[in-house]
């Protein structure tokens, strides 16, 4: 193994997270290369340094405002909800067509009249002969003594 | 995560528990801010919650959730990278708790282990530092490799890169942090 490949397996190997075969080969390495053994020294001072920080904790009210913003979430629908309409819009279109089927279906104000009571206009002779005026009668015309003259 | 998509309430709470640790550290060696570290956490929570319906187990759990936790991370660090206030030169001297708070020095706190504390202090604020000054998906990398122990698998997928690119980014932000932390690194081995 050179030590250019060595650079994709030296943080495996200081960290454990070699296969077996993969330990082996690199092992076999840093055995003749005094550069590479002194990298990995240092590699493990490196990873030994990371592990002096501190962990922290997050503060109390840490779940509280996670909880509180998970509650302030609005409530998801499902997509068909979308085509739902508003309370109380359907409670508007529910009326209105409860109204219209009542009015359909309730018996008319107007009186039912029967079919003898209907005066049948039997005699057709009066409007069948019925002559069009076509002269018109003189005007009738006032005179000085008051009396009114047919116009001749 | 199967039984919060299912609609137990209860398990969620228990994925809170678990989790809520590690997510909260990993946030705030990323973005450094402890308040901003708490609030991604629980966005990633939120987030957890909100897509428990689409949960598909294609990965494992904690692939999922740190893939989420590092997306928000790696998007606030570059919001804010020029909106880092510098530190005052008046300002008094100050050692950065790991806590996320800092803590004025008091001499005349007559603590006897005072210059023992200020060595540790001094050690692990070289320590952060360094963790710091590494390019963020080389960051990214470290902490999920060392602190939350994923396999390279994880790691890449969540990373969105190849195993040998992960690999490779792993090494040259060791091969950083070997240099950045020499003087201490070269105390480790006497």
């Amino acid at each position: 193994m050179s030590c250019s490949r060595m650079e994709n397996k030296i943080l495996g190997y200081v960290d454990g997270r070699l296969k077996e075969s993969e330990r082996l080969e690199v092992e076999k390495h840093l055995a003749t290369c005094g550069a590479c053994r002194l990298r990995v020294n240092e590699f493990r001072a490196v990873s030994d340094l990371l592990d002096e920080l501190p962990v922290i904790e997050p503060s109390a009210a840490f779940d509280l405002r996670v909880h509180a913003r998970v509650a302030a979430l609005p409530v998801k629908q499902s997509w068909w909800a979308a085509f739902l309409p508003a309370p109380r819009v359907a409670i508007a279109a529910a009326m209105l067509v409860m109204a219209t089927v009542w009015v359909g279906t309730r018996p008319s104000n107007t009186p039912q009249i029967a079919e003898t009571d209907v005066p049948v206009l039997e005699n057709l002779d009066v409007l069948s002969n019925f002559d069009v005026l076509t002269e018109l009668p003189p005007p009738v015309q006032a005179d000085d003594s008051g009396q009114t003259n047919p116009q001749m | 995560m199967l039984d919060v998509k299912a609609g137990d309430e209860q398990s969620f709470t228990l994925l809170l528990h678990r989790y809520r640790t590690p997510l909260v550290n990993f946030l705030y060696r990323m973005v450094r801010n402890r308040e901003q570290a708490e609030d991604l956490a629980q966005e990633v929570f939120l987030r957890v919650y909100k897509a428990r319906e689409d949960y598909v187990p294609s990965a494992k759990f904690t692939t999922w959730l740190f893939r989420i936790a590092t997306n928000l991370a790696l998007n606030s660090v570059r919001d804010t990278r020029y909106q880092r206030m510098e530190i005052s030169l008046d300002a008094p001297v100050t050692v950065d708790a790991e806590e996320g708070e800092e803590k004025t020095l008091d001499v005349a706190e007559k603590n006897p282990n005072i210059e023992q504390h200020l060595v540790e202090e001094t050690r692990k604020k070289m320590i952060r530092h360094a963790i710091e000054k590494l390019p963020e998906k080389q960051r990214a990398a470290v902490l999920l490799h060392k602190y939350q122990e994923l396999d390279y698998g994880e790691i890449s997928k969540i990373l969105q890169c190849s195993e040998s690119a992960l690999k490779s980014l792993l090494f040259r932000a060791y091969e950083t942090l070997r240099v950045e932390l020499a003087p201490l690194v070269a105390q480790h081995g006497k």
